[in-house]
């Protein structure tokens, strides 16, 4: 699930739909359709990865349903999440840590809330293209860097964006969510964001002294 | 008490016997159909917590016993993703219909779904419906579960008593304070003593050291102290250091040498956590309890136990004495219908699926069900009630890089405090619920973008310094409390519907009562209270109408109830020892048997309980009384 409020707790978010869903219907029953908005984003026919997948292995984006975006698509979404997440001094650009291939995988698989997605990237994509080529002539992966950043000010921000561009800021801030996520899914991301675990231990010493000075608590367990 | 395999053998339980393995396995050598025994001194329908505790003691005192598991052979050794990425895994991990605590969780084939085998409902309203999660793997819902292990206290065995509701159980803490015991020191339980009221201690010695507060933990332990909410290190199944093998196998089988040469060999196995990966994905270690690496494994090397996966149970089989003489099971590897015999059976399928094998179980003597005369198997299942409340505080903003894996699952939790309150008549609800939170700066997966209203259009670098800002901000506070059985709660067989093995299926029926709808309000506000006395802002939208506040029955996993023990055979379907009043030979060792659903979470009770059982059947098949 992609929850716009960090999942923290476990189990996970769930929302009541999912769950009824989820228990109602089996997967295969799940309406076909029910999710897509534009005909010709048609979904795929591909399975999911099953109930009993080998948990132990690396997966990357492909080793479960094919993909989706062609080549222009892929320029597009490579040139726009390095828009959202440039090369900085957080770490490397969004494209550079397989972030597209991610959102290519989302948005093909066969699960309600990906086929959810699936038409609203692929207008979005569209849109933002011909979006580009009317201001400035070119595609949005042709056009400078200023260019871009012109058009995504104009969706970034939904209180302040004209109400003709509601379906392109819905688009700008479900792409904008998927390529975070994936970016600080990533070893990079960790970097950028501070995660530094996931690595065995032979203590755990809880928080290091200057953040219990900051919260102004002290460590109560001895 | 426990009897020394050659002490049962004189008793003539212990036979010749083709599957011996004197040495723990690396892999749990399970047989197939065609490898079984033409009967066992018991056969144990379910390999989680009540099976496997229930096997645990049988077989380690001599008793030649088969598990039956309706899902496949499931190694956590082999099988867990212990330091996988999100980013390695489809979706970032994510929860889909296939995997639906997300793709790294232990649970294979199980879920609030299972393919071909559904479940109905009686209503189309959904806060009248039940979502049943069901795991079809060797061990159950152990190898995924959050290892929280809460003693019921004193009042929980007795909540009739106390307020005029539900039932009394017909045993007290006194009873099950022993096998509590002996369950924390075979699983390995973290956490302190802290004196509370009716949250009970261990004995001195027992628990082991709990881990350190996590910073969200430490800020909210300290806020709590001005609201009065306890917020204490909870207690968890995971090895916060190695288990000594050299004295606690000598506590758990005093008169048993080989019983505590095995559980020996099997405690060295497990190594103490080393402080990452979530327990939810299992552990390959075996730091945390499952019934796979703690149970199994020592009853497997005892050469007594059998394993039959994908043996989908249908009936308990009653001979002419009216005893049950063994189960009906379908093995889903061929389709077959097959029967085996057991001079015990015991049923440990969880509290849905028990009543299930219960209720079709039918013949001329039982027409209602087998243990079924007092018509009361399906009656009065419960699940915990569950609110969620998160917030995000800006005191936990951009703190400097540090590693808060921990033990993999929550460190603190709030214990019920407002007893004194509740007894002077000042909450609109009865009985308790705990506290969990969660708050940490845990491993980033699909969950992890900041959310919308907080970045004001942010993108480019200002999006990742957002994000480094809020990462490990955001607090949530889960309510675990007490649900009251009622008469609208149950199970019973669809009279139509059957699922693939040509088996009645369960239909469900739920309702909340106003003591469930008033505990979750009161939930939300205090968990509010908490994050705004943290110095942050509620984040989830504040409901006024409770059905909204509460989590859907089944959401919590802890299913109770069902096959309810109690002192009057007509009242109840099993007496305090987990047997049924019908037929003294059925034992039922999983959570079926609950009078009540304590907010302590069941997974140790249904462990003590079960241990109990079985020395219970020890003790009658010795005086021959089985």
């Amino acid at each position: 699930m992609f929850d716009s409020t960090p999942s923290l707790s476990e189990p996970p978010r769930m929302s009541r739909r999912d769950l009824l869903q989820w228990f109602t219907a089996a997967s295969a029953a799940l309406a076909l359709g029910q999710w897509t908005a534009s005909a010709d984003t048609a979904e795929s026919t591909a399975k999911g990865y099953g109930t009993d997948p080998d948990l132990s292995k690396i997966y990357k984006p492909g080793d479960f349903w094919p993909l989706t975006l062609d080549e222009a698509q892929r320029k597009t979404v490579a040139s726009l999440a390095d828009v959202i997440l440039p090369a900085d001094h957080l770490g490397p650009a969004a494209s550079a840590v397989g972030v597209p291939a991610f959102l290519d995988e989302w948005i093909s698989a066969p699960y309600p809330h990906q086929k959810a997605d699936r038409p609203v990237i692929l207008d979005g994509l569209r849109w933002i293209d011909e979006e580009s080529r009317r201001r400035f002539g070119k595609e949005f992966h042709a056009v400078s860097d200023a260019e871009r950043h012109q058009i995504c000010s104009d969706i970034a921000h939904a209180p302040a964006a004209k109400p003709e561009l509601k379906a392109a800021v819905r688009f700008f801030s479900r792409f904008r969510a998927l390529c975070s996520a994936a970016y600080f899914a990533t070893p990079e991301g960790w970097k950028a964001i501070g995660y530094v675990g996931n690595v065995p231990t032979v203590t755990f010493d809880g928080p290091p002294p200057e953040v219990l000075a900051r919260l102004g608590v002290e460590q109560t367990v001895q | 008490m426990s009897f020394g395999a050659s002490g049962l053998a004189e008793l003539g339980f212990a036979r010749n016997h083709p599957h011996l393995f004197f040495v723990i396995p690396l892999s749990m050598p399970l047989i197939q159909s065609q490898q079984l025994q033409s009967d066992y001194d018991a056969v144990i329908v379910g390999s989680g917590a009540g099976g496997g505790q229930t096997a645990y003691t049988l077989t380690l005192a001599g008793m030649k016993c088969l598990i039956l598991e309706a899902g496949r052979n499931y190694d956590p050794v082999t099988e867990t993703a212990m330091f996988q990425r999100e980013d390695q895994a489809p979706l970032l991990g994510a929860a889909t219909p296939d995997k639906h605590f997300g793709f790294h969780d232990a649970t294979v084939d199980g879920g609030w779904s299972v393919p071909g085998e559904p479940y109905t409902q009686a209503s189309e309203k959904p806060e009248e419906q039940f979502a049943w999660w069901r795991a079809r793997m060797l061990g159950g819902r152990t190898n995924h579960w959050g290892r929280i292990s809460l003693r019921n206290g004193p009042y929980d065995f007795k909540p009739y008593s106390r307020d005029g509701l539900g039932f009394d159980w017909p045993i007290d803490y006194a009873d099950v304070e022993p096998y509590y015991t002996k369950t924390e020191l075979l699983v390995g339980v973290y956490g302190t003593n802290e004196g509370l009221e009716n949250t009970p201690d261990s004995p001195p010695g027992v628990l082991l050291p709990p881990p350190k507060g996590r910073a969200a933990e430490l800020l909210a332990q300290k806020h709590g102290r001005s609201l009065g909410v306890p917020i204490l290190p909870i207690h968890r199944a995971v090895l916060t250091r190695a288990l000594d093998a050299d004295t606690i196998p000598a506590k758990l089988h005093p008169n048993n040498p080989r019983a505590q040469r095995l559980v020996a060999q099997s405690m060295r196995e497990r190594a103490a956590c080393f402080w990452a990966t979530p327990c939810g994905r299992g552990c390959s270690i075996k730091a945390n309890y499952q019934s796979t690496t703690v149970h199994l494994p020592p009853a497997l090397a005892s050469g007594n136990l059998d394993i039959l996966p994908n043996a989908h149970v249908r009936e308990v089989l009653v001979g002419k004495d009216g005893k049950a003489a063994g189960v009906l099971f379908i093995d889903k590897t061929t389709g077959a219908e097959m029967r085996v015999k057991g001079r015990v059976v015991v049923l440990a399928a969880s509290s849905g699926e028990t009543a299930r094998i219960l209720l079709n179980s039918k013949n001329a003597q039982f027409p209602q069900g087998v243990a079924n005369s007092s018509g009361l198997v399906g009656r009065y299942i419960m699940d915990t009630v569950g609110a969620n409340v998160s917030g995000q505080i800006p005191l936990l903003e951009n703190l400097p890089p540090h590693n808060e894996d921990g033990a993999g699952g929550s460190h603190f939790y709030a214990p019920w405090w407002l007893y004194q309150q509740q007894k002077a008549g000042k909450l609109d609800f009865a009985r308790g619920y705990h506290i969990e939170m969660g708050g940490s700066r845990k491993m980033p997966g699909s969950g992890s973008s900041v959310p919308e209203d907080l970045l004001g259009g942010a993108f480019g670098t200002p999006l990742k310094e957002a994000a480094r800002r809020y990462y490990g901000s955001f607090v949530s506070f889960s309510c675990r409390g007490e649900m009251i059985p009622n008469e609208g709660s149950f199970a019973e067989l669809d009279p139509e519907v059957k699922d693939q093995w040509g088996v009645p299926v369960m239909r469900w029926h739920w309702k909340w009562s106003d003591h469930e709808l008033n505990m979750a309000r009161h939930a939300q506000q205090t968990f509010s209270e908490l994050i705004e006395a943290m110095g942050g802002t509620v984040r989830s939208r504040k409901q006024k109408d409770p059905r909204q506040i509460i989590e859907p029955g089944g959401k919590i996993i802890h299913e109770v109830g069902g096959a309810l023990m109690g002192a009057d055979p007509k009242k109840s379907v099993c007496n305090g020892w987990n047997q049924t009043w019908d037929v003294k030979n059925l034992f039922l060792c999983d959570a079926s048997s609950f009078p009540s659903n304590a907010d302590k979470n069941p997974t140790l009770t249904i462990m003590a309980l079960a241990w109990r059982a079985a020395d219970y059947i020890l003790e009658q098949a010795r005086k021959g009384d089985l």
